[in-house]
């Protein structure tokens, strides 16, 4: 029988052989990792043809994830679109609350038949951490979760989360203290250790085969969603829209509707303070073709190919690189990307919630306010799926001194006005 | 101007005439200045250091410890350039007439040229390159520039590297091959691994003619002279940036990589 959630590529003709989309991707790692990289590869190979693997993977995605995911109208949301209509892909459902666990799985049933017992995984804002320590303590593994200090500060409900669930989490203090750092001091983890420990990569980046695998075991989400649409909206859309931080939720999200030439791809990049301040980490925007964690890919890097310190007020976005496919789709035109900036996610976060009772993570609130501009570009007829790839849940310390929500917060309660306003506006 | 892969290769051909290991360090340019980075890396010559790493200092140092980590951050910090790292080789390699490398990740290099990198690198002097993340799948194009221009492309091998992994690396590289004495990053360890014997065995069972150096974990003499019992060279990284980091001040920090130099030097001669 046919996997109905466990979808890998089926044209398989991305990457090549060798790891390649175009000129992006390929393996740009130390020696010491080579075989544990190839043997990675060999398994994955292997688990793709073997309808046990499908069935044990499906079985949990139905089960424990709750798959598929819900594909939700929101029509008083998008009377701020022009009128569009708009769909968000609720991946902000999945068990963990995030779209992370579709890979998260599929890695952890590939750890088990390669024989591994330790897990170790990077995280920005804590839902690939989350994600990845609920499924350590599901099938019993050893759990290190590397996680950027500022973000272990910023998301600290993720931080208790994964330590309720049995997993270790080490605090990274070397260079920008973000993912990029996180991902780093994993690498030096998974050097030492290769033999006992997988190291379950949370992104569609990484050196081959990381990208399609993880691209492959979120494939279900642009599969679900365009069924659903057609089910539900009678056509397909014209524009699918995701948040890009490292890109997975954007390519699961993209892949099923790349060969639909008339739906067009659109990334959202988080533009921090604006792109034209530096301080950004809007990648595909902003930056140049360089070697960063294992892959060749878009980078923000100085002219000396060092990389420079990205910026989002969202740390699952926070990141100075992007997976190697969405480089190639951008350079053939085929997906297109913009920068999202802080402001407007945190203002599309607060009309999410109280037009639709949804509070998405700031992630995914990058992506609503990018399908608030496509929709006034599209008009009236226009139809948009977004893929809401997480709840806010975790970001509500951030949101509520982005906002002043606090009861306690000093200067909320001084000022009634502001509070009025805030309480009055999207309304 | 060619670079001096010859004089690498007659370096270590001579070392292995006088029936002992050669000593390679490593030193970041830039580190603690770039005046200062020169300084020392002439004071472990001085000291008896037979061949030079200069490192190029990178923000994301995924294969080094926190010892390299923290300095390639003070080089960083102060402003390092690549044209700083060309004149460290300069000045080196003038003063000792010894050969000088450059060990750095691929994306500095890939992203100033690699046709002006290697052009320039052997204009200084240079011997050749030690990049970690570059593996021979993707070296190509590195490995044309630097044949051209007389630049050795020493390839690093691993405990984990498989039998036929050797055979392709060893039949790419040249100068010699760095053969890593365990998994993990640098950093000075208690005991160096076994399994550094062990690789180097299975790495000259390829045939190849080049010289194993062995590297990763080595920080005192009596680990050199270990080593030196099996491996054709020894090569000591952060045992030096340390003694740079703890000394008072920075005289007291090129006296003593001077001293460590000297210490190992008699260590690499007293093969255990």
């Amino acid at each position: 029988m046919p996997s109905e959630f466990f979808i890998p590529d089926p044209q398989g003709q991305t990457p090549s052989p060798e790891g390649y989309f175009g000129a992006f991707g390929g393996k740009f790692i130390p020696e010491a990792l080579v075989a544990a990289v190839d043997e990675v590869a060999v398994e994955y190979d292997k688990a793709k043809s073997d309808p046990e693997f499908a069935r044990e993977l499906d079985d949990l995605l139905v089960h424990y994830t709750g798959r598929p995911s819900s594909l939700t109208e929101v029509p008083r949301f998008a009377e701020h679109a022009g009128g569009a209509r708009i769909f968000l892909k609720r991946e902000d459902l999945n068990h963990t609350g995030s779209h992370k666990i579709n890979n998260v799985l599929g890695q952890a049933l590939l750890t088990k038949r390669m024989g591994k017992t330790r897990v170790i995984a990077e995280t920005g804002a804590g839902q690939h951490g989350v994600a990845t320590a609920t499924a350590c303590a599901l099938f019993g593994l050893e759990c290190t979760i590397y996680m950027g200090e500022i973000d272990t500060q910023r998301q600290a409900l993720n931080v208790a989360r994964m330590r309720m669930l049995g997993a270790e989490v080490i605090a990274v203090k070397s260079g920008s203290r973000t993912l990029k750092d996180a991902i780093n001091e994993a690498f030096r983890d998974w050097v030492a250790n290769v033999d006992h420990t997988h190291y379950l990569f949370g992104t569609v980046a990484g050196p081959h085969p990381f990208p399609a695998m993880v691209r492959d075991f979120h494939r279900v989400i642009g599969v679900e969603a365009r069924r659903q649409l057609l089910e539900q909206a009678g056509r397909l859309p014209d524009a699918a829209v995701a948040c890009v931080g490292g890109g997975s939720n954007a390519i699961g999200l993209f892949h099923a509707f790349i060969p639909d030439s008339d739906v067009r791809l659109i990334g959202c990049e988080p533009g921090g303070h604006g792109v034209e301040t530096g301080e950004h980490a809007a990648t595909l925007t902003a930056g140049e073709p360089g070697i960063l964690h294992g892959s060749r890919s878009y980078v923000l890097q100085d002219e000396e190919g060092q990389i420079t310190e990205p910026y989002s007020i969202s740390a699952g976005l926070d990141y100075p690189g992007i997976g190697p496919e969405h480089s190639y789709l951008k350079d053939t035109g085929r997906a297109e990307y913009r920068a999202v900036t802080d402001d407007a996610a945190m203002q599309a976060l607060r009309l999410l919630s109280r037009t639709e009772g949804i509070i998405p993570a700031i992630e995914s609130a990058h992506a609503l306010a990018g399908a608030l501009e496509v929709g006034k570009e599209l008009g009236k007829d226009g139809l948009i799926v977004v893929n809401l790839s997480g709840r806010g849940d975790k970001d509500m310390d951030t949101a509520a001194r982005y906002f002043g929500l606090y009861d306690t917060d000093a200067e909320v309660a001084a000022n009634a006005a502001d509070t009025a306003e805030i309480e009055g506006d999207a309304k | 101007m060619s670079g001096n892969i010859q004089l690498l290769s007659d370096t270590l051909a001579g070392a292995k005439a006088e029936g002992r290991s050669a000593l390679i360090a490593y030193l970041p340019a830039g580190f603690p200045t770039v005046d200062g980075g020169i300084d020392a890396v002439k004071a472990v010559f001085e000291g008896g250091a037979d061949i030079v790493e200069v490192g190029l200092p990178h923000s994301d140092p995924v294969l080094d410890g926190p010892v390299i980590q923290t300095a390639d951050d003070i080089a960083l910090r102060g402003g390092v350039k690549i044209a700083d790292v060309i004149r460290t080789v300069r000045e080196a390699y003038e003063a000792s007439g010894k050969p000088v490398l450059v060990m750095t990740y691929w994306n500095p290099i890939d992203r100033y040229g690699v046709e002006r990198f290697t052009a320039e690198l052997a204009e200084a002097g240079g011997a050749g390159c030690i990049l970690p993340d570059l593996p021979v799948q993707e070296s190509a194009l590195w490995r044309e520039h630097a044949e051209k221009h007389g630049l050795a492309t020493v390839f690093v091998v691993a405990p984990s590297s498989l039998d036929g992994r050797l055979a392709e690396i060893t039949a790419a590289g040249s100068g010699f091959v760095y053969a890593a004495s365990l998994m993990g990053v640098t950093g000075t360890r208690a005991s160096v691994g076994a399994q550094a014997e062990k690789l180097v065995e299975r790495t000259r069972a390829t045939g190849t003619g080049l010289p194993v150096c062995v590297g990763l974990g080595v920080s005192n003499a009596v680990q050199a002279a270990e080593v030196a019992g099996f491996a054709d060279g020894v090569i000591v990284g952060s045992a030096f940036v340390k003694r740079m980091l703890d000394a008072p001040d920075h005289a007291a920090g090129v006296q003593a990589v001077r001293e460590l130099a000297a210490d190992l030097a008699k260590g690499v001669r007293r093969t255990a």
